[in-house]
């Protein structure tokens, strides 16, 4: 994917005018608000994915790859030509992948020809092989010209509906061998379709319904423990709100909703209180529930004249971002968990700056996305939560709807840039978007937490 | 003349002689028959007379049912054409401007003739669904359809109907009336619905 990048980055360099999907947005400067993505290119370190043929593992190989390179965190080098460099620069017997440990440290014996790699640009290569029914990922440390590390995973069988997380798990492992933080191979996101909720992995794959019923839904949302997630569904004129269990596709109603419209729940990190929007005479007002008794509603704001809606935690659970039309137009403010404390979140010029809505705090605790209004149509912006400063990630087309990966760096959204809503990913660092699926009408995304092996098996 | 006298003689001959044969020479014969005769020509008459009577009484019955039933089936056709009226007024829809809930001036005579037709039918309820259209925030588009369905609410409350008989929904951006992605089908979207929750079947006009 180098060339690719490579390409982008020249594009870039030469203007705005060829601006193809990957890339940064733009570069213009509006009101004060910082625009855009600052590329850095060349600081991330290369990882060439080494080509093997008659393993059977072709599928593996490629989708640790895509992973990898979906990561961000790499400048993924492909080699030309199957193994022919490979097998060129081999100087002996492939080394001894034997022997109990699940990683093994230090480059005892290796096989590679470093210095060809590092003239290649690569500080990282990944042999992934087969040993019996086990699957080795071996990492080489290209510049301490040894192994890494070698991670082994007992892949289920390629027809197993758990396969591709374990793939995906495999790659976050050796993601995290390289870099030393975890990934996001291994997670899904949710959307609505159609009035329908469905799940797809984050590389784009195996894209499933799990609505349970045919009425229309809307704003999934996911329990901290990837285990459950929550959505609304339109019941007899009212918004309900539901609880739904990913592995058995058990639902059960929150209590006390269907007798107004609920909408936009939340849950706390800790998994105990589900804090959700709802419409009545008064107007849209912030309320929670304990989710783990089922009981005690209880109020947040009084709106009165303005609606308060969209709820999102900061990941310690102590504060909410929300959404209020108390300055007239929707605009994001933040109070403390227990309703105190009311105030402005995301700076905004009175009567200049527009609409912003669908506030969602980044795991990582920093950052606020959300979207704004500019112009007539809506854009991707990302609040500073130390800072107060906010920035605009998007300028093509309309950008709405934002939702963190849980790396924090990357976002789902939806967009219409191809000439269609869909959902697409950014990568806040390097400013790299990929369509994440190619069907028209996906929105209201909600990204998983990472999905541990109990979580991610769906039957 | 001479014609003329010679007939009327003639006449007047034939005349005497009829009279002469009837009066002169009644035969006994036909005399009791004819009395029976006459009493029964007369009861027959009478039947007759009676049955025919009871005929046109009848017809006229029926006459006057079938006109009391046109009249009946006119008036109760004219009392649907009425309710079928009055509930085409009570469904015009009313409409707002780009993310705002209040009620237009020229939305207010429509919202007028809701409260009165609230006022002549007091059995009737209604509910009132607010909608949006697909430009702005999903999720925000319940709220901004729930201050819509609240804003006509509000009015036909301050003109006196009941709160009670009126509920409100908001559907948001997800039941577009209109398809399109121009201002033509987004101002149609962007509405109020009214719809009948009970005591609409004979709805009195105002």
């Amino acid at each position: 994917m180098r060339s690719v990048i490579c390409f982008a980055a020249l594009l870039l360099a030469v203007g705005p005018a060829g601006r193809p999907a990957i890339g940064q947005d733009t570069s213009t400067i509006d009101r004060g608000v910082r625009i855009g993505i600052i590329y850095r290119p060349g600081v991330r370190p290369g990882l060439v994915m080494l080509p093997r043929t008659g393993q059977g593992l072709d599928s593996v190989r490629a989708m640790v790859a895509r992973d990898l390179d979906y990561s961000d965190r790499f400048e993924v080098i492909t080699l030309p030509g199957g193994d022919s460099i490979r097998l060129a620069t081999t100087t002996g017997p492939r080394r001894s992948s034997a022997g109990g440990t699940t990683a093994t440290r230090g480059g005892t014996q290796s096989a590679l020809n470093y210095p060809l790699y590092q003239a290649l640009g690569a500080d990282f290569a990944l042999d992934i092989t087969a040993a019996g029914d086990t699957t080795v990922a071996t990492l080489h440390d290209i510049a301490a010209a040894g192994i890494r590390r070698s991670v082994r995973a007992n892949l289920p069988r390629s027809s197993h509906p758990d396969f591709r997380q374990a793939v995906h798990r495999l790659a976050d492992q050796a993601l995290q061998a390289a870099i030393g933080t975890p990934g996001i191979a291994a997670t899904r996101i949710l959307f609505v379709k159609d009035g329908k909720v469905y799940q797809i992995d984050q590389d784009g794959a195996d894209q499933k319904l799990v609505s349970s019923t045919d009425r229309q839904a809307m704003s999934p949302a996911w329990g901290a423990d990837g285990r459950h997630f929550a959505y609304m569904e339109f019941q007899a004129g009212k918004g309900w709100l539901f609880l739904q269990e990913m592995a058995t596709g058990k639902r059960t109603a929150v209590a006390t909703t269907g007798s107004a419209l609920d909408f936009t729940p939340a849950f706390s990190p800790d998994g105990q209180t589900l804090a959700f929007s709802r419409a009545t005479e008064e107007g849209t007002d912030l309320y929670t529930i304990n989710i783990k008794n089922n009981c005690c509603l209880r109020r947040l704001t009084v709106g009165r004249f303005s609606d308060n809606l969209s709820p999102t935690f900061s990941p310690d659970g102590q504060r909410i971002a929300f959404v209020s039309t108390r300055p007239g137009l929707p605009q994001i403010y933040v109070m403390a968990a227990d309703g105190t404390d009311q105030q402005l979140f995301a700076p905004f010029d009175y009567g200049v700056t527009g609409s912003s809505n669908a506030p969602e705090w980044s795991p990582d605790g920093q950052s606020v996305a959300f979207h704004r209004d500019v112009a007539g149509t809506l854009q991707v912006f990302v609040l500073d939560v130390r800072t107060r400063t906010v920035r605009q990630l998007t300028s093509v087309g309309r950008n709405e709807d934002p939702t963190w990966a849980p790396d924090s760096r990357h976002l789902a959204f939806v967009s219409d840039r191809s000439g269609y809503r869909q959902l697409w990913i950014i990568d806040l660092d390097t400013g790299r978007i990929r369509p994440l699926l190619q069907q028209s009408g996906a929105r209201l995304p909600a990204w998983s937490p990472r999905l541990s092996e109990a979580t991610s098996s769906t039957p | 003349m001479k014609s003329v006298s010679l007939l009327l003689a003639l006449g007047l001959g034939a005349a005497v002689f009829a009279a002469a044969s009837c009066g002169g020479n009644p035969a006994p014969q036909p005399v009791t028959p004819n009395a029976d005769s006459a009493a029964a020509a007369a009861r027959a008459r009478a039947d007759s007379e009676a049955a025919a009577q009871a005929e046109r009484d009848r017809q006229a019955a029926a006459e006057r049912e079938r006109v009391e039933q046109q009249r009946r089936a006119d008036s109760l056709a004219a009392l649907a054409r009425s309710s079928e009226e009055v509930r085409t007024t009570l469904a015009a829809m009313i409409h707002f401007d780009l993310d705002k809930s209040n009620i237009r001036s020229d939305d207010m005579g429509s919202l007028d003739q809701k409260v009165a037709i609230l006022q002549a039918n007091p059995e009737l309820r209604i509910r009132i669904g607010g909608h949006c259209d697909e430009r702005g925030s999903d999720e925000y588009n319940l709220a901004l359809g729930n201050r819509r369905a609240q804003s006509a609410k509000q009015y036909l409350v301050s003109h006196g109907i009941d709160a009670s008989r009126i509920e409100t929904q908001s559907w948001g951006e997800e039941k577009p009336l209109v398809d399109g992605h121009d201002e033509s089908a987004w101002s149609q979207n962007r509405r109020d619905e009214f719809e009948v929750v009970s005591g609409g079947d004979n709805l009195r006009r105002p």
